[in-house]
């Protein structure tokens, strides 16, 4: 298994999916970012279709970094959050940049992790982590895939430590992952998320 | 399969030589389309016609024109919900179509309608509004399959569970089910509705103005475009919007990153629904 430091090097972006459980996740781990951290983070949780966006308003009160929901066409800032709203795929297109869709769900979701996962490898591949966290549906696991094949590093939740371990384990048997986290070292993995040895601070 | 094509940047040479060929041999123009949602509809593609690579289903699409219109499909149709985020028909019902009344006729344009959820839509609301019968609707979309299923104005049955309740968040005046027929588990549109409705081929990225319309409604359309196509299609809204008329977007576009946003104004911003300035 690799080192934290290592895991964390020449990257630019990070993208995040997670589903049932993922609310409390995702809180926890948002807190530790570091208020210097360059890097972008794209993030689709699973929530109900109908309701108002709420996920950027409850995570904004923990995090340093400003989280946004994503617009169609706002060009990728360094060091922000970005949560697809709900009802929309979102995709990471050239610039880079966000884009939505109203494409049909995929694996019932929509927002889809794959979706996101799969166009963001295309364009940051080697540069980008994609991270998997707790989940009962298989969505993210075929993303997470690509996102290894395009040179990317991958992390799964530990799946004993998560609150439902089907999406973790479903990315486990999928393609090769660098590093199986529990919540603790989720947590210290986000701390080192400095952006200090990335790319856009040189 | 789709991922092995999208990661690949071979798929990124091939990408523009099918659009080109595209455009050159069926007169469809998808050089402006967005590239991250046109490539996993490439990809489905790929294996709706399994054709291992871009190169494979451009040679069958140029030499078989009878899969050109199974491709549009993969490319453009969308569907969508009646009366979708009720909000936005709210918004119109309350306030933009009490500004609107006072045209003695009103023409309203549903640019892309595909399959025509968001036609009928309208049109029950305008008749709810006591204005349908002196409306004209053009709906308009680049593919005609789809536009002959909006013209047929049939749904799945099942779904009108869901149209029901989007119908009656919107302010509703009448129940849905007074505008159709269920049978053999569709339901069938009143042709009443679509008396005024003209349903025409047109092309966004290629055609231009023909009509001055006093709303235009647009929605999860640009999302698929590029930046400069975009601009291109509310350059032609502009161009075809009466003075201080109305232009309503998806529930997540904006005008935000557009070269047109000075020429409207925030009407409902929630909503999104624009005005045009004045000037």
């Amino acid at each position: 298994m690799s080192t934290l430091a290592s895991l964390v090097r020449d990257i630019d972006a990070v993208v995040i999916g997670a589903s049932a459980g993922g609310v409390e996740v995702m809180s926890v781990l948002l807190a530790k970012l570091p208020a210097l951290c360059r890097l972008s983070f794209m993030v689709v949780m699973h929530i109900p279709r109908a309701r108002p966006s709420l996920l950027p308003k409850v995570f904004s009160a923990r995090c340093l970094l400003p989280i946004r929901e994503a617009e169609d066409k706002e060009p990728v800032q360094p060091g922000t959050v970005y949560f697809a709203p709900p009802d929309y795929h979102l995709l990471i297109d050239r610039g880079p940049a966000l884009a939505l869709s109203d494409d049909d769900p995929v694996h019932f979701s929509r927002p889809s992790i794959d979706v996101l996962f799969e166009s963001a490898a295309d364009i940051y591949r080697e540069r980008l982590m994609g991270i998997v966290l707790t989940g009962a549906n298989r969505d993210g696991a075929t993303g997470l895939a690509t996102i290894a094949r395009a040179g990317g590093r991958t992390i799964v939740q530990d799946p004993s430590s998560a609150a439902a371990s089907y999406l973790p384990k479903a990315a486990l048997q999928e393609g090769p992952v660098d590093a199986v986290l529990s919540l603790q070292e989720l947590q210290e993995l986000f701390s080192s998320l400095g952006g200090r040895v990335g790319r856009l601070v040189e | 399969m789709v991922a092995r094509a999208v990661t690949s940047s071979t798929f990124d040479i091939e990408l523009p030589l099918l659009l080109e060929a595209l455009y050159r041999k069926y007169h469809y123009d998808f050089r402006g389309y967005a590239l991250a949602s046109l490539k996993r509809r490439l990809g489905q593609a790929l294996r709706r016609f399994e054709c291992r690579t871009l190169s494979q289903l451009q040679d069958r699409v140029l030499h078989e024109p009878a899969l050109f219109p199974v491709l549009l499909d993969f490319l453009t149709v969308q569907v969508s919900d009646m009366f979708r985020d009720p909000g936005y028909f709210r918004a119109l019902r309350e306030q933009v179509i009490p500004l609107l009344r006072t045209y003695p006729s009103l023409k309203v344009w549903v640019a892309g309608c595909s399959t025509g959820e968001e036609v009928y839509s309208l049109a029950i609301l305008l008749q709810e509004e006591g204005v349908l019968e002196r409306s004209i609707i053009y709906a308009t979309d680049i593919n005609a399959s789809a536009l002959e299923r909006a013209q047929a104005g049939i749904y799945d049955a099942a779904r009108m569970g869901g149209f029901t309740e989007n119908h009656r968040k919107s302010g509703a005046r009448t129940s849905l089910s007074d505008y159709y027929t269920a049978a053999y588990g569709k339901a069938v549109f009143d042709k009443a509705l679509k008396t005024n409705v003209v349903f025409a081929d047109h092309s966004l990225s290629t055609d231009s103005a023909f009509s001055e319309v006093q709303l235009i409604s647009c929605r999860n359309v640009l999302i698929y475009f590029d930046r400069e196509l975009q601009d291109r299609v509310l350059g032609l809204f502009r161009d075809s919007l009466c003075r201080k008329g109305f232009l309503g977007l998806g529930a997540k576009e904006s005008l935000r990153f557009s070269a047109h946003a000075f020429a409207f104004s925030e009407f409902a911003a929630e909503e999104r629904i624009f005005r045009k300035e004045a000037s």
